[in-house]
């Protein structure tokens, strides 16, 4: 938390003395050959690090999305910058990243006041509850009276509050700052419930001594929209990140696929033939190449892709898609087309 | 111009100037870059509803109150850990300090090794090792240890019996605070009486007999005026009593006993300083060897302590930020929670500078009081 500290005054003295880097943000990239990402610190299938140190997961993903849209392909050039749940914003606002995916929720307060705009949703996400499996709850609803931990400083922090407060029930709040010391405190018995956002409710019962003894509860009490932030005032860039994620969107419901994507410019479907750059100018009109989302499906695939190898049903996360589908299967991913 | 006085007079009041000019420009400055940037703003936050709960309330607070509220409970949690943890270091420290000085073998290494262990310690480090290391393994609530007086021990923290006063009880506080005014005045009638006379007079017991057997006798002749309320466990608690949590115990305790192995070498290195003249010059006199500690040693030895004792409690007070780690919810905590909501980085960093900067001077101004009434009056 030193470091932390050390980040936001850091925050502060920029504020004071420099001016916020402007505009041309794609130029600035290209120049320094590689994007700078904000990611987690580590939560199991969004931003964590494997045993060679790669980054993994679905936030992680987007990063290597955007890079291959802007490097024709190459999505190794990425410098992930792993952020605390306090350090995310200001590191945005000061420049030190390009792009910020990392499960952060949007809200009124943080899309219009701070100087940053949210392009999209990369996850629907809801706040849950976990507690011990012996203590018998079977409902968020019977937890008047118990002590929660929760991490400083996000939104989960205030929809807990707000919900206890609704139902008229008691709480003793244990707030820590950085995710792990949460997850230790609850661990060790500091407190009864462990409240986050449920992808991550899941991550954390993955990495406990024993996760059989921890249930989530069933209630989800907040609307948690997770999606990637990019700074006010540079139009194209906003663009460009606003529009991968559209394309992998789109590409899921084209069923174009990271296995396919090369038969497909030879498609006749017009719809396909847009979002791979085969007709129309619609990479160059961001000021990227025409194959843009060529290069991005090779890379990544599409949203699907996406979210089946880092969080889905075959990775030990096991969450099914639910809302996290698309429109035409029922859930709420809904992008507006290529034309 | 070729008066000294009226040339330093004007280069001070340009030099004023000058830091104000700079001083300026970089609040403009800022405020600009913000509005560039389409950040907001200003301080108006601060009366704003916070929207979010605080475990350990010294003053009222609920969700509905403002974010400066907010920033008042972290301020005043600060403070009670400061001074508390200020309290403890001193007497162990002295302690310590003491005992590094001492003939017997086994009590003078003891020290020397809490004094080393603890010094090389990182206090961050000594902070997560009480909290994860000793108060987390505590049994939970419901199997909580049971202390005398119907007080338990979990990893919830320390909960006690909850006294409950009568409103009889004031009789009670007024004859402690009777005793404590009446043995201020015997303390000087004797002193000024030593001085004429020569006469010496027993302060110490009737000090004690008009402190604590008087206001003991109110007590009891206004019928006990006291209940208690006891702790009694629930589904997941134990609720009732009064209750320390273990946020506060993890770092009053780390805060303390790591302070207190630098009080201990200040102190040592202060009795040191005294020479070894002093301590014959008084024995030569024929003052016991109490007596010589107490009014020749100590007090020399004093005015060499109390200017990096000084430090050591400013330290103190600001290291009560990294309760940040264990979740004590102290200044920076909460002002974390309130910079991560508003996104008011600049304005937050600012207040906290302020608070710190004037908590260390406040505590720096009263120990200068004090070192300048200990300092040599010379006659």
């Amino acid at each position: 938390m030193n470091s932390s500290i050390k980040a936001l005054l850091g925050t502060a003295a920029v504020a004071l003395v420099a001016v916020p880097a402007s505009a041309a943000t794609l130029d600035d990239v290209r120049d320094a050959g590689q994007l700078r990402c904000g990611v987690n610190t580590g939560l199991p299938g969004f931003a964590s690090q494997n045993d060679q140190g790669e980054w993994q997961g679905l936030d992680v993903d987007y990063c290597k999305a955007i890079a291959a849209a802007i490097f024709e392909g190459d999505d190794s050039k990425v410098e992930y910058t792993p952020l605390s749940a306090v350090q995310r914003l200001p590191a945005l606002q000061n420049s030190e990243i390009d792009v910020l995916a990392r499960n952060t929720t949007w809200t009124m307060t943080r899309d219009t006041t701070l100087g940053l705009n949210f392009v999209g949703v990369n996850y629907y996400d809801g706040q849950g509850f976990m507690v011990r499996e012996d203590l018998n709850v079977t409902s968020a609803l019977q937890l008047s009276g118990a002590t929660v931990c929760v991490q400083s400083g996000t939104t989960t922090e205030l929809n807990l509050t707000d919900y206890f407060r609704a139902n008229n029930m008691e709480y003793n709040p244990v707030v820590i700052e950085s995710q792990s010391d949460v997850n230790a405190a609850y661990e060790q018995g500091r407190c009864d419930v462990l409240t986050t956002d449920a992808s991550g409710l899941y991550a954390t019962r993955l990495e406990l001594a024993n996760p059989d003894e921890h249930v989530i509860l069933p209630e989800v009490i907040s609307k948690e929209p997770l999606g990637p932030v990019v700074r006010q005032g540079d139009e194209q860039w906003f663009s460009i990140v606003k529009w991968v994620h559209f394309g992998l969107l789109n590409a899921e419901e084209l069923g174009v696929t990271q296995d396919n994507v090369e038969e497909m410019m030879d498609s006749d479907n017009p719809s396909i033939r847009r979002l791979l750059g085969v007709d129309g100018t619609f990479g160059e009109d961001i000021g990227l190449e025409n194959d843009w989302m060529v290069n991005v499906i090779e890379a990544v695939g599409n949203y699907g892709e996406i979210f089946e190898r880092n969080v889905g049903p075959d990775t030990p996360l096991n969450i099914q898609r639910g809302m996290n589908a698309l429109w035409t299967n029922g859930g709420l991913h809904y992008a507006p087309p290529i034309r | 111009m070729r008066d000294p006085k009226i040339r330093g007079l004007i280069i001070q009041i340009v030099l004023i100037i000058a830091i104000l000019a700079f001083a300026s420009w970089l609040i403009n400055n800022t405020v600009r870059n913000l509005a560039d940037a389409n950040i907001a703003a200003g301080f108006g936050f601060l009366s704003s509803r916070a929207g979010f709960d605080i475990g350990q309330l010294p003053i009222e607070y609920s969700s509905n109150s403002s974010y400066g509220r907010a920033l008042l409970v972290g301020f005043t949690n600060t403070v009670i850990v400061a001074a508390a943890g200020i309290m403890l270091a001193t007497i162990v420290g002295f302690i310590i300090g003491i005992s590094r000085l001492s003939h017997n073998y086994l009590v003078r290494g003891l020290s020397t090794i809490y004094v080393e262990v603890f010094r090389n310690v990182p206090p961050l480090l000594v902070i997560l090792f009480w909290y994860f290391g000793v108060l987390s393994v505590l049994p939970g609530p419901r199997e909580a240890l049971e202390l005398p007086f119907s007080s338990f021990l979990s990893n919830r923290g320390l909960q006690t019996p909850a006294a409950i006063f009568d409103p009889v009880a004031w009789l009670t506080l007024i004859a402690f605070v009777g005793g404590i005014a009446g043995s201020i005045w015997l303390a000087r009638a004797n002193k000024q009486r030593l001085l004429q006379t020569g006469e010496l007079r027993p302060t110490l017991w009737p000090a004690i007999g008009m402190i604590v057997g008087l206001p003991l006798v109110v007590f009891v002749l206004s019928g006990f005026p006291v209940s208690f309320q006891v702790p009694e466990a629930t589904r997941f608690n134990l609720v009732g009593g009064w209750r320390v949590e273990p946020e506060f115990l993890a770092l009053f305790l780390a805060l303390s006993f790591y302070t207190a192995s630098f009080v201990a070498e200040i102190v040592r290195a202060g009795i040191l300083s005294v020479s070894k003249g002093q301590t014959e010059a008084a024995s030569a006199l024929g003052l016991p060897r109490g007596k010589s500690l107490r009014l020749v040693i100590v007090p020399q030895a004093f005015r060499v302590i109390i200017p990096p004792l000084t430090s050591q409690y400013l330290n103190l007070t600001k290291n009560t930020s990294l309760g940040l780690a264990v979740g004590y919810p102290e200044l920076v905590a909460i002002g974390n929670t309130v910079l991560n909501q508003t996104g008011q980085s600049v304005e937050v960093v600012a207040i906290w500078m302020v608070v710190y900067l004037g908590l260390s001077v406040s505590v720096a101004g009263f120990m200068n009081w004090f070192n300048a009434r200990m300092a040599l009056v010379e006659r």
